[in-house]
């Protein structure tokens, strides 16, 4: 019994939210086609021209009493099915492998117990995986379809959600709290690989290894993308959300600060206020209040990366 | 032949020369039926509005990726969208336009208790929706947050929300004036005779009803006075910058805007109950039943808001407390379709346009009930909460019931409103354009939702792409049966053939006066005798 067959067991609670889904699905179909055809034909065969003269029946008591209590115990019926799909979903298993998921206008990252952090979310095959939901400016939700889980991401509340994915591949993760402009493009991906993979994914230092030999700016773009932001600025030009980076260092910006227009150049110190303290100074034509302090996310070292990849945007 | 003994009741209300000329007669009258066409008038214009913005969105999201418009407008479009069609126009509806118009007339009465405070609900109601559009067309960008509001995102949009949440605000006033009204009518000014068991079940339902807009109204009026304190002074009661807690929030918010559910629907259905018997020519099947369940889910409705806020962040406990009592409000619901459908059962029906606009509301409301059994259920609601299923859900409850009893409520009174009887033919043919084009709108709703397509969504991917192309097919389909609608009636208030007194042989009291009724409704008041009643026929 289950609603997607692309999905069947995805995760260990597809079958419990799908059991309840088909119960109640089938049940009211019943009931809605049961009903309508009823309804249809005493249109037609209680219709003036066949019946002129109306039969007044004003109730039945019995017959209340019979449909108050077969739906009262049908109800009950799905009430308990709800209940056992969702169950075991509110407590994870202890042994489970933990990854710390951030939220913020307007992509998720994740973030490994030994460091590694990404933007897609790798989990192991058959294993207990319990995300902690952390979110830095408003409400989020998020919401992995194929395994049916969802929780909302809530500041300043410790949230988790925790799943055993049972089936390799990709799998679409969405945000399904309206969180403003960008909402519908906060879209994630899961990747689920057998367990002895995704430990030689884990333990894979190559990137760590990358970190220390690649060049600076290669560095800076690794880093920008982990923590999203290209989900607001561009590198080509356009206008998204905030300011494109393309050109921009060693070049002048006219910005806002307390309410008072000034122009500035963009150099080493620019950037690193603009990635602490956005809000000091909001680059004319933008709006405040939209990008969150990375101040704690990102150290200095990672800031001077990002300024040397910044440079190579001309 | 009626002879009229007070010189005001000589001519219909609409005919009626009083202290005022032209639009001032309408504007400061106290007359409860002109109130009730005041508040039609104005919400015909506030719907045209939110219809257009929804064929705005459905035309969006045709195709993936932008098609008419960039996600900042699509946002405020679903934003405004929601704000008028929520508080503006599914809130008021049965209760301001019927209600006003009818419940006098259907209790034997010759006004509502407070004529004067019912002018001033209007007042209210056009201030705040006026507070609404200004925020629309001035200020720095128009709202951007959701109907809903949540916080903190409404702390931190930039938009113009202030005048919005006050517009909200002095709308919700409207709603509470109108429910004090309405409640101390019901009590003090029923004809003699007339029983709370012989009152007819229209009456009833705004009974209900108004319990609720007079109780559940002012939690929401404190919640937006504190978001807009927020937002002022930062007090730190919602934003957890602040010390705050948004989880407050949306158990505050969710308090009201559950039972203003009901505050829809039930009057929907209190006019659904008296144009099934009178197109079967019938006693309702079940009057205190009907009743009953009336009352039922106007109390329990207050204790089912979580079922809004379960991925929110809720103890278990809480969780399936919410479930069990949100399965609970589905049975006096299931008790109302019952009885419905065994009205007609050996009654001598005549399927004219408001019977099918009731016949086609049963239907849509079953989809719409059912559905929300899926929301109701703990593990299916895990899955399907915040995606295109909800929108699905609430459009078949919010729009498919209290659209489709408007339409049979205005077919069915309309020769006593206007004392013309519109062109049946074409009312038929925009009925059955309206009810295919909502079906083919909202279904593929249902299908995305459960493939997993989050709600609010300016773009989506490439595998919802098909059932949404349907979808805006069927809005398009939908407004052409909506323009049929509205011409026909339009038309046929002005050159209808006249109407007679009762066209469809009811036997409720508003049917015994002219129509349309005169400037008092009664030139005596009526006297309810021990046989008689509103359903005997």
């Amino acid at each position: 019994m289950y609603i997607l067959s692309n999905t069947t067991n995805a995760s260990n609670f597809v079958a419990g939210v799908d059991k309840s889904f088909v119960i109640i699905m089938g049940i009211s179909f019943v009931f809605l086609i049961g009903l309508t055809f009823t309804m249809l034909y005493f249109v037609f065969k209680y219709n003036k021209h066949k019946n002129p003269v109306a039969t007044q029946i004003k109730g039945s008591t019995k017959l209340e009493i019979i449909w108050t209590i077969i739906p009262t115990i049908l109800v009950l019926v799905m009430f308990y099915y709800g209940w056992a799909g969702w169950a075991p979903m509110k407590k994870a298993p202890d042994d489970s492998f933990n990854i710390k998921v951030t939220a913020r206008m307007w992509n998720f990252t994740f973030e490994y117990e030994n460091g590694k952090r990404t933007d897609t979310l790798f989990v192991p095959m058959d294993k207990a995986v319990k995300l902690n939901l952390v979110s830095l400016d408003v409400i989020h939700s998020l919401y992995i379809p194929s395994f049916r889980v969802k929780e909302d991401v809530v500041p300043g509340r410790e949230k988790m959600v925790w799943f055993i994915a049972q089936r390799e591949g990709l799998y679409d993760l969405f945000c399904t709290e309206y969180c403003g402009l960008n909402h519908s493009y906060m879209i994630n991906t899961v990747k689920v690989m057998p367990e002895q993979q995704f430990n030689s994914w884990y333990v894979d230092t190559t990137q760590q290894v990358a970190a220390i030999t690649d060049s600076p700016a290669a560095n800076g773009k690794r880093i920008m993308k982990n923590i999203g932001c290209f989900a607001c600025h561009s590198i080509d030009g356009s206008k998204l959300i905030g300011p494109s980076f393309k050109g921009i260092y060693g070049h002048e910006a006219t910005v806002i600060t307390g309410g008072k227009e000034r122009v500035v150049m963009v150099d080493d110190e620019y950037i690193k206020r603009s990635i602490y303290d956005p809000n000091a100074d909001v680059v004319k034509g933008f709006n405040k209040g939209l990008m969150m302090p990375y101040e704690g996310q990102l150290s200095d070292e990672d800031i001077v990366q990002i300024t040397e990849y910044l440079k190579t945007l001309k | 032949m009626q002879t009229a003994t007070h010189p005001s009741n000589e001519v219909s209300y609409l005919d009626y020369k009083g202290k005022y000329k032209g639009i001032f007669g309408w504007i400061f009258s106290t007359d409860h039926k002109r109130i009730g066409l005041l508040y039609m008038y104005s919400m015909l214009v506030m719907f045209v509005v939110g219809v257009g913005l929804g064929l705005a969105m459905k035309l969006e999201l045709i195709a993936p990726g932008k098609t008419i418009m960039d996600p900042g407008t699509y946002n405020a479009v679903f934003t405004v969208h929601g704000v008028i069609m929520i508080f503006m126009i599914v809130i008021p509806g049965l209760p301001a336009v019927f209600g006003n118009f009818f419940l006098p007339i259907m209790i034997g009465a010759k006004d509502v208790s407070f004529p004067k405070l019912n002018l001033l609900s209007w007042y209210f109601y056009v201030a705040g929706a006026l507070l609404v559009i200004s925020s629309v067309l001035f200020g720095n960008g128009t709202p951007d947050t959701g109907w809903t509001f949540y916080a903190p995102y409404s702390f931190k949009s930039g938009t113009n929300l202030l005048p919005a949440i006050f517009g909200a605000f002095v709308l919700g006033f409207s709603s509470i004036l109108t429910g004090l009204n309405f409640i101390v009518t019901i009590h003090r000014m029923r004809a003699p005779g007339m029983t709370w068991f012989k009152m007819p079940l229209f009456p009833w339902s705004l009974y209900g009803t108004a319990w609720i807009q007079l109780l559940a109204t002012p939690v929401v009026g404190i919640t937006l006075v504190l978001v807009a304190l927020e937002r002022i002074f930062n007090i730190g009661v919602f934003d957890p910058a602040l010390g705050g807690d948004p989880i407050l929030y949306q158990h505050l918010f969710w308090i009201y805007s559950h039972p203003a559910v009901y505050v829809m629907i039930l009057p929907a259905m209190g006019a659904i109950s008296e144009i099934i018997p009178t197109f079967s020519q019938k006693h309702i099947f079940g009057y205190r039943a009907i009743i009953a369940s009336t009352l039922a889910i106007a109390f329990v409705g207050y204790f089912v808001w979580g079922h809004h806020m379960f991925t929110s962040g809720m103890s278990g406990t809480a969780q399936y407390t919410f479930s069990i009592l949100t399965f609970i409000v589905a049975i006096p619901s299931a008790i109302k379709v019952f009885n419905w459908i065994s009205t007609m059962h050996k009654g001598s029906i005549n399927p004219e346009a408001p019977f099918l606009w009731a016949v086609s509301f049963i239907f849509v409301f079953m989809i719409g009930g059912f559905s929300g059994l899926v929301l109701g259920a703990l593990a299916a609601n895990v899955h399907v909460h915040d995606t295109a299923f909800v929108v699905a859900h609430f459009h078949f409850i919010v729009f498919g019931g209290v659209g489709f009893a408007f339409f049979g409520a205005i077919h069915y009174w309309f020769p006593k409103m206007f004392g013309r009887m519109y062109d049946k033919v074409w009312a038929k043919v925009g009925w059955a354009f309206f009810t295919v084009g909502f079906l083919t709108l909202y279904s593929p709703m249902f299908y995305l939702g459960m493939m997993g397509m989050p709600r609010r969504y300016y773009d989506y991917l490439p595998e919802f792409h098909a059932a949404n192309i349907l979808s805006s097919l069927g809005s398009w389909v939908m407004t052409f049966g909506l323009l049929i609608v509205v011409i026909n009636l339009f038309r046929s208030a002005k050159n209808g053939p006249i109407a007679e007194m009762n066209p469809w042989n009811s036997k409720t009291l508003e049917w015994t006066v002219p129509s349309p009724p005169p400037l008092e409704n009664f030139d005596e008041i009526p006297v309810y005798g021990e046989k008689d009643g509103p359903y005997e026929y």
